[in-house]
């Protein structure tokens, strides 16, 4: 009977540490916060090419992670692209002027949302469209510019 | 030339049976269990197929783990690109081989025992006494294994991907010196939920089925000597390495298959 009671035991503690290997594969490898989704306050932006960002990437200011970008859609009237960012609860008041570019980490990394301090006196609300942006910058059509200005000269 | 067709033919029609005969069997056995009482069957089985699975699946993850890093590591310093050693690392552990490699080494481990246990169960004829006592081997022998492996294996997979990802963790940033920050929000932006840990969840459980389906085919249908629990016994760990193999490739088309 006590060799019934170790290998209940054994595999207790196998499924409890199988269990606790998913919450850590959940919080700590594909970084699903627990205490998210309360708090903040959530801004639009629209671009004119958001190329290579994604659901999740960061939103940072001055280099700081201030947010994430929640849902990335287009207005197909006017063909852009409307992104939906979350401002992480903390975050002070942004100024109504405040401008957003899409960058890249790197040379090769994930593409971000960087936002450019403004200084108006009136602040983003819930909701609220950031009204100065600029959008990916896209190699193909760089070098496609380039390209024809060389055709023209 | 007849004579040749009909041994075509003939072996043709036998495997066909062996297939019909497996399926069948599976199919009665996997009803089979959810029934009150035999739980302390399944949690004997749990024990067997699991929990003693688990050193070598530690161990392993840790090799493989610290390896990948390494490699990754050396790799994608040649381009300043060392941050991404992280979400190479946790995106080929969960998206491949996290659930292959639990998987063959589930079939090599958990499978083998099922097999030559069956085996010799069915020759030294404990099989058909039950069936005498009205005991049914397929409730008592073939559901509580049948289940504890589909039970166990996405435990393993979780187990050994976590496992891995800090061993190479342990390479990348406590030996190679990369930077933990970079490691781990790589890795935590890259990184999604169903698309790369439910996927690779989906895998494990169907290695399993599939590897303890074969495990135990080959244990009830072993020739009754100690030479055919030998054959049954390498049957299964080729056969479900194969399979393992080969439904990785296809689950891969299918669940990830925008490819063209």
């Amino acid at each position: 009977m006590m060799r019934m009671r170790t290998i209940e035991i054994s595999v207790g503690a196998f499924v409890l540490a199988g269990a606790l290997a998913f919450v850590v594969l959940m919080v700590q490898v594909s970084g699903v916060s627990l205490e998210s989704s309360g708090g903040g306050y959530s801004l639009y932006a629209k671009f004119s090419d958001v190329a290579g960002l994604r659901v999740r990437s960061k939103v940072s200011m001055a280099g700081v992670t201030i947010g994430r970008v929640t849902a990335i859609s287009v207005d197909t009237a006017y063909g852009e692209a409307e992104v939906e960012i979350r401002i992480d609860p903390g975050t002070g008041p942004l100024p109504i002027d405040t401008g957003a570019r899409i960058l890249t980490e790197g040379i090769v990394g994930a593409r971000y949302i960087s936002l450019m301090p403004g200084a108006d006196e009136e602040v983003l609300g819930d909701g609220d469209y950031i009204e100065d942006t600029q959008g990916a910058l896209v190699l193909e059509n760089l070098i496609g510019d380039f390209i024809t200005t060389l055709g023209d000269s | 030339m007849t004579d040749l067709l009909q041994r075509i033919g003939a072996r043709t029609l036998e495997r066909l049976a062996k297939v019909g005969q497996a399926s069948v069997m599976w199919a009665l056995a996997i009803w089979g269990l959810p029934r009150r009482g035999d739980f302390a069957l399944l949690v004997r089985q749990i024990y067997s197929i699991g929990v003693l699975s688990l050193i070598i699946i530690v161990l392993s993850a840790f090799s493989i783990g610290s390896v990948i890093a390494l490699q990754f590591y050396t790799q994608l310093a040649r381009f300043g690109a060392e941050d991404a050693v992280g979400l190479g690392l946790a995106l080929v552990l969960l998206r491949e081989l996290g659930p292959v490699v639990t998987g063959l080494l589930f079939a090599g481990r958990a499978g083998s025992a099922i097999t030559a246990e069956i085996g010799l169960m069915k020759s030294t004829e404990q099989l058909s006494s039950m069936e005498m006592m009205g005991v049914d081997p397929l409730r008592r022998i073939v559901a509580p294994r049948l289940w504890a492996g589909i039970i166990s294996m996405p435990l393993l997979t979780a187990i050994f991907n976590v496992v891995a990802i800090y061993g190479g963790a342990v390479v990348a940033v406590q030996w190679l010196g990369s930077d933990p920050g970079g490691f781990w929000s790589g890795m935590q932006d890259a990184v999604e939920v169903w698309d790369d840990l439910g996927k690779g969840t989906v895998k494990s459980i169907v290695f399993a089925v599939f590897v303890t389906w074969i495990a135990v085919f080959q244990g009830y249908d072993t020739e009754p000597t100690a030479e055919g629990i030998g054959r049954a016994t390498t049957r299964t760990v080729v056969l479900s390495s194969v399979m393992v193999l080969a439904l990785d490739f296809a689950l891969t088309l299918g669940m990830y298959g925008e490819f063209k």
